[in-house]
Formats: C-alpha cells, sequence, structure tokens
C-alpha cells in the first residue's frame, strides 16, 4: 500500500491551477493560476490571509472541486484524468475535521479504512497502530463528542492516515487548539514525516507554526503564490537581518570602514546612524556578525554592544502580502478604500 | 460489487447511531397513531359515501393512507441529519475517499428504509388489534409501495438538504412542499368525491397514484390500472431522486 517515493521526487506538481466562482453577478476569480511543487518526504506550510484562496487550492488538489483551468498530478496520477486514484493515495483533514460527534472513535477509524477499501483486519491494525501512534489509547468506546479538543483533532489526523497515503493534506490542523496542544501536534506531524517519510501539505495561519513545522513555505496572496522558500530564505529575502551596533568611538568612522573596506563581504544593504548607534540592513546576519567584529576591530574602533535581528515570519508575511497592521504604514492611495469591516 | 460494500459500510455506521437513539423510532410513530386513533373513527360513516369503493371499512381506507404519510413525512425530514453531518465536516471526509458516491447516499437511505419499515409494521399491527383485515399478499404489495416511497422521499431530502446545507431554510421548503402534497394526495379523504377541479389538480401529484394502489392491494385487488399506476409512479420518483441525490454527493460543491 505504501508506495513512499524517495525524498525529492515530486509528489505534487502543479501548473496553472485557477478556479473562478460565480455569485449572483459577479465572477470571483478565487485562484489565479497556481504552480507549485511539493517533493516528496517534505512538509510544505501554505500561508496566506483570509480569502487568499488557500482553501480552494487544497480543495481542488484533494479533488474536491474542479479546477476551472490547469493541471495537477498528485502522488503519481493525473488530478482529472484520474481523481478516484489520486483518493486512494492521499489523505485529507479538513479545518472542520470530519469525524462524526454521534459515532465512536473505535468505529470511525475502522469505517474510514473501509472506505478506504481495507480488508477488515487490517481496518482494525491500522486503527489500533495509529490509536498508540497518536495518543488515543483507551478512547474507542468513547463518542467522539466526549473528546477534548486536542484529542479530537488527533483523531482526525489519525482517520487521515489510515490508509498509510504517501501524501496528507492538513487544512488549518491547530486552529482552535490552546497553545499546549498545537505544540503537542506539531510534534506529531513532525513524527508522520520522520517515521513513515509521508508527504505533508498544511495550511495554517500561525506563522509560527510554518517557522518550527514546515521545510519550506508557500505564500499564497489574492490567489496567485507571490513568494516560497525554506523560512529562512523567506525571511532573508524579503527584508534581510538587522545588525545593531553600538560603538565607543567615532560613528562615522566605523560607517566609513563598513561601507568602503568590508560592505562587499558583509553584504550591506542600507546603513544609518542614530547618535552612537548603526543600524545595518544585511542579507545573513550570522557571517555578517562575524565579519563586522573582524572588520572594526581590526580598525581599532571600539564596540559596547552588538545584536542581530531576524525578521520573524510575521515580518516577512505583511510584507509580502501587503496588509500591514501598523497604522503608519498606511500609504495614503489606500485611503480611497473602504474602511474595514468590523468583526 | 464495491458500491455495494461501500453502501453496507455506510449503512452499518448509520444504523449504529441510529440505535444509540432508539426512542426516535417511537417518536416518528406518534403522529400516524394519533392519526388513526383519534381522526379514523370519524371515517366510519364517511366511507359508506360514494365515492369510496364498495364495502371499504375505514381501516382498510386509512390505514393505507397511512403507511404513505408514515413513509413521506417520516423520509422527507432525513436531510436534516445531513445538514449536521455536513457541518461536521463527515460529509467532505467521505468524499475525499474512494467510496462509491451512489453508495454514500444509498446507505443512509437504507438506513431509513429499515426504520420505515419498521415503524410500518407496528402501525399495521396497532391496525389489526383495531379491526383492520386485509391480505396478505395486498399487505406485502404495500410494503413494496412503502420501500419505494421511502427510498424517494429520503434521497429527495438529502438532496436537497446538501444543496440548503441550512435546517433553518430546510423546514420551510419541506413544510410548504410536503402539505400541498399531502392534501393533494387523497390521504385523509379520496379524491374521487373531490370537485372536479380539485380531483384534475390531485393529478399533478404522484403521490396520490401511490395512494390509491396502496388502498386496491389493500383491498385485494392486485392486477388492477391503480397497483400499476401507482407501482410505476412509485418506481419512477424513486429513480429520479436517487439520481439526483447521487449527482449532488457527486457535485463539486456540496
Amino acid at each position: 500500500m505504501a508506495e513512499h517515493a524517495t525524498r525529492g521526487d515530486p509528489m505534487i506538481t502543479a501548473r496553472g491551477l485557477r478556479r473562478t466562482f460565480r455569485s449572483r453577478k459577479k465572477t470571483v476569480e478565487a485562484v489565479r493560476g497556481v504552480d507549485l511543487t511539493v517533493g516528496a518526504g517534505e512538509i510544505v506550510g501554505f500561508l496566506g490571509p483570509n480569502g487568499a484562496g488557500k482553501t480552494t487550492t487544497l480543495r481542488m488538489l484533494t479533488t474536491l472541486l474542479k479546477p476551472t483551468a490547469g493541471e495537477a498530478t498528485i502522488a503519481g496520477h493525473d488530478l482529472l484524468a484520474d481523481p478516484g486514484a489520486v483518493r486512494r493515495r492521499i489523505g485529507y483533514v479538513a479545518q472542520a475535521g470530519g469525524t462524526d460527534s454521534a459515532c465512536k472513535v473505535g468505529e470511525e477509524m475502522v469505517q474510514q479504512g473501509r472506505l478506504y477499501r481495507l480488508p477488515a483486519d487490517d481496518a482494525v491494525r491500522r486503527a489500533g497502530l495509529l490509536r498508540d501512534q497518536l495518543d488515543l489509547k483507551g478512547l474507542d468506546d468513547r463518542l467522539v463528542k466526549t473528546l477534548s479538543g486536542g484529542q479530537r483533532r488527533r483523531l482526525d489526523i489519525a482517520m487521515g492516515l489510515i490508509h498509510e497515503p504517501p501524501l496528507i493534506f492538513l487544512d488549518e490542523p491547530t486552529t482552535g487548539l490552546d497553545p499546549q496542544s498545537r505544540a503537542n501536534m506539531w510534534t506529531h506531524i513532525a513524527r508522520v514525516r520522520d517515521e513513515l517519510n509521508t508527504t505533508v501539505f498544511l495550511t495554517t495561519h500561525y506563522l509560527e507554526e510554518a517557522d518550527v513545522l514546515c521545510d519550506r513555505i508557500l505564500v499564497i496572496d489574492a490567489g496567485m503564490i507571490v513568494a516560497e522558500g525554506t523560512p529562512d530564505e523567506l525571511k532573508r529575502r524579503v527584508s534581510g537581518d538587522i545588525i545593531t551596533i553600538e560603538v565607543g568611538g567615532d560613528p562615522e568612522r566605523a560607517r566609513h570602514i563598513l561601507a568602503n573596506g568590508a560592505a562587499s563581504a558583509i553584504g550591506i544593504s542600507d546603513l544609518d546612524i542614530t547618535d552612537q548607534t548603526l543600524r545595518l540592513t544585511v542579507t545573513d546576519g550570522d557571517r555578517a556578525l562575524l565579519a563586522i567584529m573582524r572588520a572594526l576591530d581590526g580598525a581599532d574602533v571600539a564596540l559596547s554592544a552588538i545584536q542581530l535581528h531576524r525578521p520573524t515570519l510575521d515580518d516577512v508575511f505583511l510584507t509580502l502580502t501587503g496588509r500591514s497592521l501598523r497604522e503608519d504604514d498606511q500609504a495614503p492611495a489606500k485611503a480611497a478604500e473602504p474602511a474595514e469591516q468590523p468583526s | 460489487m464495491q458500491t455495494l460494500t461501500d453502501t453496507w459500510l455506510i449503512f452499518k455506521g448509520q444504523m449504529t447511531k441510529s440505535l444509540r437513539n432508539p426512542a426516535w423510532v417511537i417518536i416518528g410513530l406518534m403522529q400516524p397513531i394519533l392519526y388513526f386513533a383519534l381522526f379514523g373513527p370519524l371515517l366510519q360513516n364517511v366511507v359508506k359515501m360514494p365515492g369510496f369503493a364498495q364495502g371499504t371499512t375505514w381501516q382498510q381506507f386509512f390505514v393505507p393512507a397511512l403507511l404513505v404519510q408514515l413513509a413521506l413525512f417520516g423520509a422527507a425530514f432525513v436531510g436534516f441529519g445531513i445538514v449536521a453531518e455536513w457541518r461536521e465536516g463527515v460529509i467532505e471526509r467521505m468524499r475525499v475517499t474512494p467510496a462509491s458516491r451512489l453508495a454514500l447516499l444509498l446507505g443512509r437511505v437504507l438506513r431509513d428504509v429499515v426504520t420505515l419499515v419498521v415503524q410500518s409494521l407496528v402501525l399495521l399491527a396497532v391496525g389489526v388489534a383495531f379491526g383492520l383485515r386485509a391480505p396478505v399478499a395486498g399487505v406485502l404489495l404495500a410494503f413494496v409501495f412503502i420501500v419505494l416511497l421511502a427510498i424517494a422521499m429520503a434521497s429527495f431530502s438529502y438532496a436537497i438538504g446538501l444543496v440548503l446545507k441550512s435546517e433553518d431554510s430546510l423546514a420551510p421548503l419541506l413544510n410548504s412542499i410536503m402539505l400541498p402534497v399531502l392534501l393533494l394526495s387523497g390521504i385523509l379523504l379520496p379524491m374521487t368525491i373531490a370537485p372536479t377541479w380539485l380531483n384534475d389538480l390531485s393529478k399533478i401529484n404522484p403521490f396520490r397514484y401511490v395512494v390509491d394502489g396502496m388502498r386496491e392491494a389493500f383491498l385485494g385487488h392486485y392486477g388492477t390500472a391503480s397497483v400499476w399506476s401507482g407501482l410505476a409512479v412509485a418506481v419512477a420518483v424513486a429513480i429520479v431522486c436517487v439520481a439526483w441525490g447521487t449527482r449532488v454527493f457527486r457535485h463539486e460543491n456540496a
């Protein structure tokens, strides 16, 4: 059943996926041409603000929604030509979960396995295995509605893994969980990949989650992929790292040294001075830190403090999607737009 | 073959769930039993009027009609259950599995059919206890009608529930469909005593033919035109509703 490809082979390849909805008189372009590639064994995070097209893309990739245009190969099968084969090879855990609160935990897992064509005893065996792996021991005879939020979410994941799919889609797997359950869920998701080499494609709006869990991140905004890379790459690409240096001596001299001699080695893209403090934007803070200290030390400029600040994914996200929450970022051009809806 | 296995799996899951709350089977029976006990006796003298089949007892007239009513109304409201399932994401989860879409519908419908057959047996037993006499073959034929009706109405209700996805719009819609269906079916009084315009109007209601057919069966008349047209209509309605229901389950936005 589990024909897991070696890491690096594409598990998802999508080209030009589009989806338009007609609502009343308007045509809404929810997804406007998404290209993406996910390698086997990767954990890829799919990020975007609400309404960016995350869930629509996910529903297309999981056969729930027919693309208006475009093509995709999922787990080795053509999405449009053979959705049945795609369904057999993927697991999908929706945002809403998908377990029936009036059913018992054990019943749900076994039924799910049987719907994936597992023979009865295999379904029971898989259910038992997943129950142990996902900390659901002793819950077989409990009604789903009596589970805690974290337990129920782990059950959802177990249901998605029942047929040992090489690829699992998780739509906002930790939304609504308390921080402790969330961290616990991250451990479980990481284990699914590490131990079974299952490819994980997840959407999230927790940047911390993407940062901790994902090998690679795709950012979608207004129906298009606007950036992709490892969390570190993204952070570096968008804003660069910030290094602040407090010098004991003459700050202008320090600036001169850094701007001329060492600039190319350090990769400074921006430099300002406020009193005794230099603020540098650099491409790679780790390397730059060392080079700066060497250069200034070599020129006998006394340093009283040096600090590296990496942008968080929050910074990246706001820059990329242009949805800054900070008021001073409001460009005058945006003033014409109607005020935000109170929510 | 796979469709049968899947249908059985869904049926088993749904039935297990229903059996956890068997009270609903009894509650669903309250309405027809009240009609039988508190409205039926009013028909005692009415059945002697012209327009009723000669020699019909009120039980023979009324029990088949109540069975139709039970099947129609019992099955018409199963759509509420699917709205709840949809809200919990159960439908979507199942639609991502390779399970047959027809089975996703039929497994649920089969649960409703079994429930309604059990309820009908209870109602029939009450009827017999209160003086109903009908030939066994006729009663068996009546159960064929009940099964067909239940399949049709349950499929219809699931389809419409999944399209609307809201109890708040489902309830008024079903009520506004079911009331004219009830009034124009001749369940309470036969359409043969209606003024011509009303009788003609009732002919657009498919369930009128089913009620007529079942009454004939209870009287032991099997090969008559009423029975055949009733059966034909019931089969046709069931096929249309199942086809529509399956389409909705397959549909991308369900």
